[in-house]
């Protein structure tokens, strides 16, 4: 029923092909970072104003 | 609203319909109908994940909940850009890979035919009621303030979105995203640079935010362990976590969103754009409902927003003297303000404690008479509805937008509310065609013409079906909380069977189903006979349909293998 696998999908660990990052696993990191940056800024937002 | 209003709101929603319903008049292939342009780029999936999950009652309530509790909501998103990074690496890889239409296609070819049939009912189940929720939430408050007629806006917000999702599938829908972001976003942006300009002069954004800051509305995070408290960083991270990966990895309406597109590559970075976009966005909404708190403390305001139902129920002197009381508090308020922030210039520590005190002290006398308004309205009418914090943003835009922009406001608003009802329609209609009817005849599967046709029809009748829910849904008290209940019931069980299908391999289709069933139950029974939060049977049903699943195969005889036990 379901159609056959698209042959694109074959190379899973081809790379991100974006500026600055070879593999998946660092796009994962800088947005896990970028997260923890915005923690950090929302936590210095909250002592600067209250 | 005058005739500028008028075409700014008709002009941006029928125009993106009417475009969305032309350009894609044509698609006739299953694959372009069900999982949008093959072509489709990050930017586009990203736009239209988060277009899908932005409904109007996140830009009328966030704003509300801003001004009414601060913005320490911000912290329920922490856990979005974890789930998205599993939903990337895991769930999304997988997808792709089985060439999937549907999530509960990968529970068939995973485990078996009858799990595939459980997935996709439960979400079937669930998201056809909460597609009628999605168009009555915001029809009633925005019927309710225009005094339009309430089925009227049904029923308009309703055809709007079914011409253009039957005519062109999840491509309509992608294509409509991009436009209907776009003034959303133009909306938003023109409503905070409105409320920035009316502040009164020398406060300020900064000095509004320090206002607010004091007033206990900036907290954005809070690292308490304690249990009581209702939004913590904690509770964010983990129970965020779990909702957004049920939401975004296991509901069809998120899935067909990014399973589409040109490659896996496109799907990932449309993901990773709302895992870094959407607290920051979440942040600056609940920033402007605090600083519309700050604005409100400097400007003439009801004592209750939602002045409908106020007027409704304050015919006697009571109610005067409740708006008479609070024109007054506001008043004190107004000035402590001003006394504070002279003090805080002054540089006098001592001073500007005690004004502090003298500020934040008036403040509670304002809320004070405000939750006195709302006893009140409770001992004139039981029935009276009490939360009118969603009512904050769409009075001030009606009050204090010049014209032409609050046109464009409540463009947003239907804009919002036919963005996500769109994905949802779709995502009814597909797993109709592909997981109920294609399941059911097999034989039909050939014939491509004829699956656009019945994946239409679906479309069309789960619109149908979510207008006359709307249509009816005033007759249920607290609605939007009752189906909020039947979400958590479902949405556990249903992220447990995909949790198992990734994870323990060894498991199999007997055992994940009568797991799942007995999870189910369980939480069924729970709901009827204990007292906890409801939000808590995400996660009881979840661990559940695991634990059982695994408990079960434990006893069951081993799964047979992959190629054998499949079924298509």
């Amino acid at each position: 029923m379901t159609p056959a696998p698209r042959p694109d999908e074959r190379s899973e660990a081809e790379p991100p092909d974006v500026p600055g990052f070879r593999t998946w696993c660092s796009v994962y990191l800088f947005v896990f970072a970028f997260f923890v940056l915005v923690v950090v800024l929302l936590t210095v937002f909250t002592r600067v104003f209250s | 609203m005058n005739v500028a209003d008028w075409v700014v709101l008709l002009g941006t929603i029928v125009g993106i319909a009417a475009y969305g319903s032309w350009r894609t008049r044509h698609v006739r292939s299953l694959d372009t109908y069900l999982r949008g342009n093959a072509s489709t780029g990050w930017g586009t999936i990203g736009i239209s994940v988060m277009a899908t999950q932005a409904s109007a009652i996140t830009f009328l309530s966030i704003p509300g909940q801003g001004f009414e509790s601060g913005i320490g909501f911000v912290q329920n998103y922490f856990g979005l850009p974890l789930a998205l990074i599993i939903v990337c690496a895991v769930f999304l890889p997988m997808y792709r890979r089985l060439n999937v239409y549907t999530a509960y296609e990968f529970l068939g070819q995973r485990f078996d035919g009858k799990t595939r049939l459980l997935g996709a009912g439960l979400f079937l189940l669930q998201r056809g009621l909460a597609a009628g929720v999605t168009i009555y939430a915001p029809a009633i408050i925005i019927s309710t303030v225009l005094g339009w007629p309430l089925d009227l806006v049904i029923v308009f917000t309703g055809l709007l979105v079914i011409v253009y999702t039957v005519t062109g599938g999840s491509e309509a829908v992608a294509l409509t995203h991009k436009w209907q972001m776009a003034v959303i976003l133009a909306g938003m942006a023109t409503a905070m640079v409105v409320l920035l300009l009316r502040l009164p002069d020398g406060l300020g954004f900064t000095g509004a935010a320090h206002v607010a800051g004091a007033l206990g509305k900036l907290q954005a995070v809070d690292f308490s362990l304690d249990p009581s408290r209702r939004y913590t960083v904690w509770t964010g991270v983990f129970g965020g976590l779990f909702l957004s990966l049920a939401y975004f990895g296991t509901d069809q309406s998120q899935v067909q969103r990014y399973i589409g597109g040109a490659s896996l590559r496109e799907g990932r970075l449309g993901l990773m754009f709302n895992a870094v976009l959407k607290i920051p966005m979440q942040f600056v909404i609940l920033l402007l409902g605090a600083l519309l708190f700050v604005f409100y403390q400097f400007a003439p305001h009801p004592v209750f927003f939602n002045q409908a139902e106020w007027r409704r129920h304050s015919q006697d002197d009571r109610f005067r003297a409740l708006e008479a009381e609070h024109a007054s508090a506001v008043a004190q308020s107004q000035s402590a303000i001003r006394g504070w922030l002279e003090a805080r210039a002054s540089h006098d520590t001592a001073r500007e404690a005690s004004a502090r005190a003298v500020m934040v002290a008036a403040s509670h006398r304002t809320d004070a008479i405000r939750a006195e308004a709302k006893a009140a309205l409770v001992a004139a009418d039981p029935r009276a509805k009490t939360k009118d914090s969603d009512y904050v943003f769409i009075t001030f835009i009606l009050t204090h937008l010049p014209h032409g922009a609050v046109g464009l406001l409540v463009a947003v608003m239907f804009a919002a509310a036919l963005s996500s009802t769109a994905s949802e329609l779709a995502a009814l209609g597909t797993t109709t065609t592909i997981d109920f009817w294609r399941h059911f005849r097999p034989l039909a599967t050939t014939d491509e013409a004829r699956n656009v046709r019945v994946a239409r029809r679906f479309t069309a009748l789960w619109g149908v079906f979510a207008v006359a829910f709307a249509l009816f849904a005033g007759f249920v008290e607290n609605l939007i909380e009752a189906i909020n209940i039947l979400g958590s019931i479902f949405y556990g069980v249903l992220l447990g069977l995909f949790l198992v299908a990734f994870f323990l391999r060894r498991v199999g289709g007997g055992a994940v189903f009568f797991g799942a069933v007995t999870a189910q139950a369980l939480v069924i029974v729970m709901y009827f006979s204990l007292n906890i939060g409801y939000l808590w049977y995400n996660l009881i049903g979840c661990a559940a349909c695991i634990a059982f699943s695994v408990a079960l195969q434990a006893v069951m005889p081993p799964r047979p293998r992959a190629d054998q036990g499949r079924a298509g």
